[in-house]
């Protein structure tokens, strides 16, 4: 974390370092940091699942607790798309569940750890990407496999007046286009702007208390360190804010596919 | 920002292990352990509407046995009461009839003894005036000397007896 001059780098902790050096086909896909932290949110997503998977007629706390995020995102699929919305409800809940594990395992305290640092994998764009195109691949495949070319007609909304149909589809084929753009930035903004803040507030704290200054840590440390109590909740909130939106969209996207409007 | 700076470097990994991570999870946990979840809270949904349905269709049951319950009752009631009347007419029947009768058999007693009595006093009338008439006779003899016979004190008797 500490640079070499003593100076905090807020922006190390994205960096990516190979832990296990991999070459398949001439590409360099090396296990890395990044991908200890995809193992971690799969582990902890799976053991999540396992603990409700005893299918009790009266659940108890653990399976309750399963059985409200999988109503939860199941709900949102359906209010959204409808009944043929159960189709998609997996992918939903994959893209939900991995965005927030991700999320939540970049806020644990691993830190404390001498050596060990979390790593927030929905802060990479190159992740986010990814995301972004298999929601958006998903709505593509889907639109064109029911509708076929009709698919297109997404991008004349109903009522549009005969003098603007030279506009209005261009304008909603951009917005369409920018689509899966705007989900991957959002979530690798929201995440990378987060964790920065707060390890520019953590930098404040620490260098405040290593200053000759008496005065400084009162003036400095305490109220950073006040504020980056509230701004870790805030933080926190973010990670399920961002998790649910993206998972939202996704549905609201199908929903175009699926029902054209 | 490493995110940029070392994008040439990592994407391929970054695809890689993201794709192999993620198709982890939609195909164990999204496409097998979900279903069976919600298989679970489905049936568990589907039990509690069942329960509920069959709690509505007892009450309802349990209603219109107490609807006929109470139905019975003022049946029985009616029948009751319809019973208790015709007993009270009958014995109010019956005491008249036997009153009537001993009320009869009074009547029939009493007239037999004003009929005994009636009998009687003419008996003790005659007798009296046999006795008269022989009073009458034997007063005649004693005062007068003169014999009366029997008819003609008899016939004074009657006479005098007629105008007292």
């Amino acid at each position: 974390m500490a640079g070499e001059s003593g100076k905090i780098d807020p922006m190390h902790q994205f960096q990516i370092e190979p832990l296990a050096p991999l070459n398949i086909g001439g590409y360099d896909v090396s296990f890395t940091n990044s991908s200890l932290f995809m193992m971690i949110v799969l582990g902890a997503l799976w053991l999540f699942m396992w603990g409700g998977m005893k299918r009790d007629l009266v659940p108890g706390r653990w399976q309750m607790a399963v059985e409200g995020v999988t109503g939860f995102v199941n709900n949102m699929v359906t209010s959204s798309v409808g009944p043929e919305g159960k189709k998609y409800v997996p992918l939903v809940f994959s893209l939900f569940m991995f965005i927030l594990m991700a999320n939540f395992m970049g806020m644990m305290p691993f830190g404390i750890v001498p050596g060990v640092h979390p790593f927030t994998v929905t802060s990479h764009l190159t992740v986010t990407a990814v995301l972004a195109v298999l929601s958006f691949g998903t709505v593509l495949v889907v639109g064109f496999w029911r509708h076929g070319l009709h698919f297109f007609s997404l991008f004349v909304p109903h009522g549009t007046p005969w003098w603007l149909l030279w506009l209005i589809p261009l304008i909603e084929l951009f917005s369409f286009l920018i689509r899966p753009f705007s989900l991957a930035l959002r979530l690798f903004v929201a995440m990378t702007a987060g964790h920065v803040l707060m390890k520019v507030l953590a930098g404040f704290v620490i260098n405040g208390l290593n200053a000759q200054a008496a005065w400084v840590p009162l003036v400095v440390s305490v109220p950073s360190f006040i504020l980056m109590i509230g701004i870790t909740l805030l933080e926190l909130l973010v990670c399920a804010i961002q998790a649910y939106v993206f998972a939202l969209l996704t549905s609201l996207y199908i929903n175009d596919a699926v029902n054209l409007h | 920002m490493p995110q940029i700076a070392q994008i040439l470097e990592t994407y391929a990994s970054q695809f890689f292990w993201l794709l192999i991570v993620f198709g982890l999870i939609y195909f164990t946990i999204g496409k097998g352990m979900l279903p069976k979840i919600e298989a679970n809270m489905d049936a568990r949904d589907r039990k509690i509407a069942d329960d509920l349905a069959a709690a509505e269709r007892a009450r309802a049951e349990a209603d219109n046995l107490g609807d006929s319950g109470e139905a019975d009752l003022a049946a029985a009631r009616l029948v009751a009461q319809a019973k208790a009347n015709d007993a009270k007419a009958k014995a109010a029947k019956d005491a008249e009839q036997r009153l009537a009768k001993a009320d009869a058999e009074v009547g029939a007693k009493l007239a037999a003894a004003e009929a005994d009595l009636a009998k009687a006093s003419a008996a003790a009338m005659a007798s009296i005036e046999t006795v008269a008439a022989e009073a009458a006779a034997d007063i005649v003899a004693k005062v007068s000397g003169a014999k009366v016979s029997a008819a003609q004190a008899a016939s004074a008797v009657k006479a005098v007896m007629a105008n007292g």
